[in-house]
């Protein structure tokens, strides 16, 4: 009989995709007794009621086949309202809109319908770590692009300008952006469009976070610049926005030939989006505005709270106006971020996340998730002063 | 200015200057709006919030509801005020529907609450009848859970 050698049989794409170095790290935090994790990327909140009641009635009616591949038409005319209604954004619902089981599944098969082996993809980092893994496996070539401190964490046109190469296919645009909490205001945007316009290249805007900005100017999306909807495909969902992140619920809306292609990947991998979610989800683009905004203040509190805090305690970090996290610096320590980590982690048993998990530019910085009550974050940050005079 | 009075009552110990900061002023101003407040009758008081049952101290405390027969051009403000002054209430409000006053009432033990409501509320002019609810198990009480601590169910994900 043969010995099987599986590292002779898996797909050497697949076998060269590095674990995350950091699971290890939560696996230790979690046999570990009274940590304070600062460490996930999702809402505390709990779906808003009417949300879950809607889950629930849909169930009850026995609503529990397969939808349209491309989602339910109710759902998919509701995310065409919604889009128009608070991001200005105009799509067709009917070939213009496709629903996915969150908006990592919008991600994947965006960039799998766009590259051809050898595209190079451009990933401003540090960003959500599953860009480059995906466009590896589909055979591009991921580009980082280093967003720096300075710039609070924007992308910039000369940063942009510098990684265009004539094989480049695809931009990811991913603002408010996970780690850093960075967003583009309408200014950015109009300088990275006015490089764009003059290429091939399509943008996948990840506005997963859109909903979730700070001081009073919400999100623009980059769909909606001049010469720029027929370039971007707006990834977006309901897990960071209404605290829905187990239903796995996203969606993609963008050209009708490029969410076309997309949805031939979407209907033999996956088929349809949950059926229960997408009932769900009609209710909260319908009815929710105001949980929104709920959630937008509480998060808003922790914020600045947090970044107060920090930097008083000297871990300088810029203001961070969208998603749920902030980047502070921990150069002062001098301490590698994955150092800083690990010894925060063993010595007050506080969990956050070291900036280099989300691109090699991260060093020097950890992401801190302010996705936690108000109390739970001031004993982290007590914790914290203590490990810092430690040192 | 509603903000710092919603984060006042969660949570009375912020700090001035974590307030100022959450609130983007400046501590003497957080300070100054706080001073207003307490002189408005705005703010009335800043309480801890125990759960007695996890100390040595013996404690009870019932819900009752009062029927009164209200006092010409008094209403029910003068019986109110009698039965306010006792130290056992903790609380008393005027209510709608079947019954006129709803007491909190505490003691060290069932017979206190008993003895209170038989000699000291069911003997006043205007008390008509009374019902008396024992508290038998907190599980939340202003806003905040008192029976079981929340268990963070999120996984450490990363993303």
């Amino acid at each position: 009989m043969t010995e099987l050698d599986y590292s002779q049989i898996l797909s050497r794409e697949v076998q060269n995709i590095k674990p995350s170095g950091i699971r290890r790290f939560f696996d230790i935090a979690a046999e570990m007794d009274h940590v304070i994790s600062l460490g996930v990327g999702e809402p505390n909140f709990k779906t808003p009621w009417a949300i879950r009641k809607a889950g629930m009635d849909s169930l009850e009616r026995g609503r529990t086949w397969y939808t349209g591949n491309a989602g339910l038409a109710e759902l998919k005319e509701e995310i065409c309202v919604y889009l128009k209604r608070r991001f200005n954004l105009t799509y067709q619902s009917k070939d213009e809109v496709l629903v996915t089981v969150g908006g990592s599944e919008a991600i994947d098969i965006m960039i799998r319908s766009l590259v051809n082996p050898g595209d190079e993809v451009l990933i401003p980092e540090p960003c959500f770590v599953a860009y480059a893994p995906i466009a590896s496996l589909s055979g591009a070539v991921p580009v980082p692009i280093e967003t720096r401190a300075e710039d609070q964490f924007r992308l910039t046109a000369k940063a942009l300008k510098e990684k265009l190469t004539s094989k480049t296919k695809l931009l990811i645009f991913p603002f408010p952006n996970n780690p850093t909490g960075a967003v583009m205001r309408r200014e950015h945007l109009e300088e990275i469009a006015a490089v764009l316009r003059d290429t091939n290249v399509m943008v996948l805007s990840d506005e997963i976070y859109a909903e979730l900005t700070y001081g009073g100017q919400r999100h623009v999306s980059i769909a909606e610049l001049p010469g720029m909807w027929q370039r971007t495909v707006v990834v977006n969902g309901f897990s960071k926005a209404y605290a829905m992140t187990g239903w796995r619920l996203g969606y993609a809306a963008g050209p009708a030939p490029v969410i076309q292609q997309m949805l031939k990947v979407h209907q033999f991998a996956i088929m349809c989006a949950p059926t229960t979610s997408q009932y769900a989800a009609i209710v909260a683009l319908r009815d929710c505005d105001e949980e929104i905004a709920y959630m937008v203040s509480e998060y808003d509190t922790r914020r600045r709270m947090i970044v107060d805090g920090l930097n008083h305690l000297g871990l300088t970090c810029f203001e961070p106006q969208g998603a749920f996290y902030v980047f502070p610096s921990i150069q002062k320590t001098g301490l590698s971020s994955e150092d800083f980590c690990q010894r925060l982690l063993y010595s007050q048993h506080v969990a956050v996340v070291p900036g280099t998990a989300f691109g090699s530019c991260g060093e020097g910085f950890v992401r801190i998730s302010y996705a936690y009550s108000l109390e739970h974050i001031l004993e982290a940050l007590k914790r914290i002063e203590r490990f810092l005079e430690s040192l | 200015m509603d903000k710092l009075l919603t984060l006042l009552e969660k949570n009375a110990r912020l700090k001035n200057s974590q307030l100022a900061a959450i609130l983007d002023m400046t501590e003497a101003q957080v300070a100054a709006a706080i001073e207003q407040y307490e002189q408005a009758g705005v703010l009335r008081g800043y309480q801890a919030l125990v759960d007695w049952d996890k100390t040595d101290r013996p404690y009870v405390c019932a819900q009752i509801e009062l029927k009164v027969s209200p006092k010409r051009d008094l209403g029910f403000d003068e019986i109110a005020h009698t039965i306010m002054t006792f130290d056992e209430v903790e609380s008393c409000y005027l209510m709608s529907g079947g019954f006129d006053l709803a007491l909190t009432v505490s003691g060290k033990d069932f017979k206190d609450i008993a003895l209170f409501v038989s000699q000291r509320l069911a003997t006043l002019d205007s008390v008509i009848a009374t019902s008396t609810h024992f508290v038998l198990k907190k599980y939340k009480e202003k806003g905040t859970l008192i029976s079981d601590e929340e268990i963070d169910m999120r996984e450490a994900t990363l993303l």
